[in-house]
């Protein structure tokens, strides 16, 4: 079994000599809301108005591949969606987790398109599929479903058959 | 740093017609040449493309709110269906993850196998690119001999899992069942003649001055436009990043391998082709290693929970039995948290991310494909190339539209 630590003071205290928890630390502490460290993978959660700071801070700290950009409902608990980050490191080979909350009246996350213009279809594919907004996205239009579709089928109260 | 941002929609200029020298022109989804359902709507000025916008979605089958809906044995075949020229390197990464989370030992002699056959499906996965690819530039013959060897490939995934293409052999907890008796012998014959094979595709395509003209110089992609673009795999390489994830964040045993990352600096056409050529020789290199090191014992973790006992037992053990039954009714419970996995995948970086709510269903599987993010690059790789150059750049990032919709 590997170590876990649940909460922002237990990662900060044992993972300091961590490079993305070094770097957070030095930019702007009160800007990470809680972390974790389970399964060998490190999960940072950022104040939603910071994360297109956090990106661009740990972009140039490192993390420099943005892997993937995805979402998770937790319907009925809020905040609802967590819009969760894949940042790779090509240099130090480490992976980060970012993640930021948004409730589930009118969703809206900052874009990291101008840190990371792949995060255009990554976004594109979580306002389609979980109505989540990106503020700031060039081009926010569905990307799987048709144009004209109603409803966020990967949302949790959207039925598995879709609307009869 | 790139030196662009994602372009919104192509829009007509109608303020203005008589500005307006560009046209747009609309490929796919049914082109031949854009390997499956690919929309590409193109702005050109005369024969010189000004923009591209694809449009994808033709194959959205909501597969990952399927998954949802399943226990977490039977989203397996689902996974075969997202990138459908690469099952087993699906299977392997979605089990990789849920064994992440069960933290479940797997015994050496399953690593080594599913390495063996990761390995055989990038080969396959390559001689589909090499062929289509080939025929799209225009060399016919290529894609014959191409098949002929998938087609050998193929068989020896029929014999091990029952299927040519839709695998799932792979099971949460080791494979499915035991490889039959001539499997080496079989994998060692196809190790013996594909080395003369690939020399037979270089030797008509490399030399080939019209082959070398058609793709030199072409879709050219920087390191850091690569990067900004979340693209991986072979192509990345070719634009001179050495990562590999089987090397960089081994898994399933890699690190026991020896073999080299094929790189290139060019980054354009020709690179992609000379890199994915080189990686079929190395996963050849990989495939050998595996043959004659390949450990004894079991093929299933020592889990009983998770993994269905043999059939023998099934039938003559009231334990095994109980298992059975609860793990094809009821699944199994899988600790509460979240994994992200990531393999290299034939297209460049697969990666599964599956959280668990601590029930026998994932609460979330999310695929990152490969293709998707490439397809990204197609609009800066194309830029001011010729119309005909798309082609080229298409079957050069070797996408398969089933994962990039899902």
């Amino acid at each position: 079994m590997t170590t876990t630590l649940m909460d922002k003071d237990a990662v900060f205290s044992s993972m300091s000599d961590h490079p993305a928890i070094t770097a957070l630390r030095n930019w702007k502490a009160e800007a990470v809301v809680d972390a974790k460290f389970a399964f060998e993978e490190l999960t940072v959660t950022i104040a939603a108005d910071d994360i297109r700071e956090a990106c661009r801070m740990l972009q140039s700290a490192g993390y420099d591949f943005l892997e993937d950009v995805t979402c998770v409902d937790w319907y009925p608990a809020e905040p609802r969606f967590h819009v969760t980050y894949h940042i790779w490191s090509l240099g130090l080979k480490q992976r980060l987790r970012l993640r930021v909350m948004a409730d589930s009246v009118d969703p809206a996350v900052d874009s990291i398109t101008v840190v990371w213009p792949s995060a255009n279809f990554y976004e594109r594919e979580v306002f389609d599929l979980f109505g989540v907004r990106f503020n700031g996205h060039p081009n926010l239009r569905r990307i799987m479903m048709p144009d004209d579709w109603k409803g966020h089928p990967l949302r949790k109260d959207y039925p598995v058959e879709g609307y009869r | 740093m790139p030196d662009f941002l994602p372009a919104p929609i192509i829009e007509s200029r109608v303020d203005d017609p008589t500005k307006d020298r560009t046209m747009v022109l609309n490929m796919g989804p049914q082109h031949p040449s854009t390997h499956g359902v690919l929309r590409l709507v193109l702005e050109i000025d005369g024969e010189t493309v000004n923009r591209i916008v694809p449009d994808i979605g033709y194959l959205h089958t909501g597969i990952e709110k399927t998954c949802e809906a399943k226990f977490y044995q039977q989203v397996v075949p689902l996974t075969d269906r997202i990138d459908y020229l690469s099952p087993m390197s699906n299977n392997l990464c979605y089990c990789l993850a849920v064994e992440k989370l069960l933290q479940i030992e797997i015994p050496p002699r399953a690593q080594w196998t599913r390495v063996l056959l990761n390995e055989l499906t990038r080969l396959a996965s390559h001689l589909v690119w090499l062929g289509t690819h080939a025929m799209d530039i225009g060399a016919l013959t290529v894609f014959l001999y191409t098949f002929r060897e998938r087609e050998e490939i193929l068989k020896i995934f029929e014999m091990i899992s029952g299927q040519r293409m839709m695998t799932s052999y792979f099971r949460i907890g080791g494979l499915a069942l035991e490889p039959p008796l001539d499997f080496y012998s079989r994998v060692q014959a196809i190790l013996r003649i594909l080395p003369e094979k690939i020399d037979q595709y270089s030797n008509l395509l490399t030399g080939n001055p019209i082959f070398y003209n058609r793709l030199k110089g072409v879709g050219h992609l920087s390191a850091a436009n690569g990067i900004a673009l979340g693209v991986t795999g072979p192509p990345l390489r070719a634009s001179g990043v050495d990562w590999d994830l089987r090397r960089d964040k081994p898994y399933s045993s890699y690190e026991k391998f020896q073999f080299d990352v094929p790189t290139s600096t060019d980054g354009d056409v020709w690179a992609r082709y000379l890199v994915r050529l080189l990686e079929m020789r190395e996963s050849l290199k990989i495939c050998q290693q595996a043959l004659d090191g390949m450990p004894d014992g079991p093929i299933k973790a020592d889990a009983p929970k998770v993994v269905l006992p043999e059939r023998e037992k099934m039938k003559t053990q009231m334990e095994a039995l109980i298992f059975h039954f609860k793990i094809v009714t009821e699944g199994f419970a899988v600790p509460a948290g979240e994994v992200y996995q990531a393999i290299e995948s034939p297209r460049g970086e697969m990666g599964y991310y599956v959280v668990s709510d601590g029930t026998a269903k994932p609460y979330r599987v999310h695929m990152r494909n490969p293709s998707f993010a490439t397809l990204q690059a197609l609009e800066t790789m194309c830029k001011g190339r010729m119309l005909a150059d798309v082609v080229a750049v298409i079957g050069s990032i070797d996408i398969v539209l089933g994962e990039i919709d899902r």
